[in-house]
């Protein structure tokens, strides 16, 4: 058995550390935040044990941080994750994903006979309602769920 | 100047709706005009539509403009793979204002936000058909007098018709009392009542339809029962008779009542009723000329007081 005050991803001196994403979410995550694409040192954690989630993702991101912009793109797929930042070995502030008011080019429109599924173009979604997220198409006005859309 | 487009009713003002009835009122009054002479109208159907290319090139031609343009996509380059967005943009190096109808939704909307010259939209699939609200508006405010406080009722599919959604939506300024009339399968989608809830707008549901029921119309709004919108052909063998519209129904009707429907209608008013004087159908199409008329000025530019000081009026 891990002791609980192991470590289980090593610590890092500055960057960002997200903690709690539903490990099925850890890849989309990623894939949101364009990690792929950074330089600098990136951990991916997956599935462990969680005792709030049953299994977690875990992401550490050496000197990176994010812009709330960059965070609220987050809204889609893991709204209740936390990011930390880190300076000096240490959580100088935990950052909460916000859900925008507009979500452009993040996710796909579900209904098939939308222009933004007819043509090469950018989505734009309105946010209707934030707690139940509900989120209304700009070019086709149907109202769909956060949870049931994929993203772009 | 900012571009003026006419894509959506649903953000129009009560203001912008009624400077838009006064214009088609001018319209009427003297439809032919040289006010657009030197413009040319693009009107690019990319599903067809023949009453309503007619109606917009009929309107542009009446007020001096040339019209280009086609009426199927299959003779376009969209066929060959172009996008919307190029189609448009070619479009916009030859004419001064584009009317498109297209089959999917938010076209026009998408092409409102890359083309450098106003688009109207003539009709996206299910989505809008703003020109055929105006049109409806200018009927009930020519025949009630006024837009304030009337009973409108809707009859048939209020599920899927998107001319009874639009109505509901510009009428949201002016007070109305909304009796809906349809069979349960085609009833009034739940966001509508929900908008209607929102907006203040107050409403009566009916299944029944008959001489009682429509006696406190002052419009009545007939749409078509479509059978391929029915997933159980038993139900609406069962319903398609029940909202048809009798000339032996409108005896308990009010003096000032009349009825609309969009077109083409295929059984659900009745021959018998085209005599009655209730009837107003194929006027309304032609408050459709004024309308359009309207749209077209309206998003080249040209005010309310520039059409009433009109010098080019053919008489």
């Amino acid at each position: 058995m891990m002791s609980k005050k192991e470590r289980l991803v090593a610590a890092i001196e500055n960057g960002t550390v997200i903690d709690h994403i539903p490990a099925e979410k850890t890849y989309a995550v990623a894939t949101l935040l364009g990690l792929q694409k950074l330089q600098t040192p990136v951990t991916i954690g997956y599935n462990y044990p969680s005792k709030k989630l049953g299994k977690k993702g875990i992401i550490k991101i050496e000197d990176k941080f994010f812009t709330d912009e960059e965070i609220s793109r987050l809204s889609v797929v893991a709204p209740n994750v936390v990011l930390n930042v880190i300076r000096d070995y240490e959580v100088v502030e935990k950052k909460k994903v916000v859900t925008p008011d507009t979500l452009k080019g993040i996710v796909r429109c579900n209904n098939p006979k939308c222009i933004t599924n007819n043509e090469p173009m950018n989505t734009i979604f309105h946010v209707i309602d934030k707690n139940s997220g509900i989120i209304k198409c700009h070019y086709c006005d149907k109202e769909q769920v956060i949870s049931e859309v994929k993203l772009v | 100047m900012e571009k003026h487009d006419f894509v959506t009713i649903a953000d129009l003002s009560k203001e912008k709706i009624m400077y838009l009835m006064n214009m088609a009122q001018a319209f009427e009054m003297h439809p032919n005009r040289e006010i657009l002479k030197g413009k040319v109208v693009a009107t690019l159907f990319f599903e067809p539509s023949t009453r309503t290319r007619l109606s917009f090139e009929t309107a542009a031609n009446r007020l001096g403009a040339r019209v280009i343009g086609f009426s199927d996509a299959k003779v376009t380059s969209a066929t060959k793979g172009e996008t919307l967005k190029d189609t448009i943009l070619m479009v916009s190096n030859y004419a001064d204002v584009i009317v498109m109808r297209h089959h999917i939704e938010g076209a026009a909307q998408y092409a409102s936000e890359i083309a450098p010259v106003p688009i109207v939209n003539a009709g996206d699939g299910a989505h809008q058909h703003p020109s055929q609200c105006l049109l409806d508006l200018y009927s009930i405010y020519k025949t009630q007098g006024t837009l304030e406080n009337l009973n409108i009722y809707l009859v048939g599919d209020l599920k899927y018709g998107r001319t009874v959604h639009s109505l509901i939506m510009a009428m949201r300024h002016f007070n109305p009392t909304f009796h809906f009339i349809a069979p349960e399968e085609l009833a009034m989608p739940e966001e509508y009542k929900l908008y209607c809830k929102q907006h203040g707008i107050k409403y009566i549901e009916h299944t029944d339809f008959n001489e009682d029921v429509i006696a406190g119309a002052d419009i009545i709004y007939m749409t078509r029962v479509q059978k391929e919108r029915f997933s159980d052909l038993m139900e609406y063998e069962r319903v398609k008779d029940v909202y048809i519209l009798k000339n032996d129904m409108l005896g308990k009707a009010k003096e000032n009542m009349k009825i609309l429907h969009p077109l083409p209608r295929v059984n659900e008013i009745a021959y018998d009723v085209d005599e009655n004087p209730h009837a107003y159908y194929i006027q309304q199409a032609q408050n459709g000329l004024y309308a359009r008329e309207a749209i077209l000025c309206d998003v080249l530019g040209i005010s309310l007081e520039e059409v009433e000081a009109d010098t080019t009026i053919i008489k």
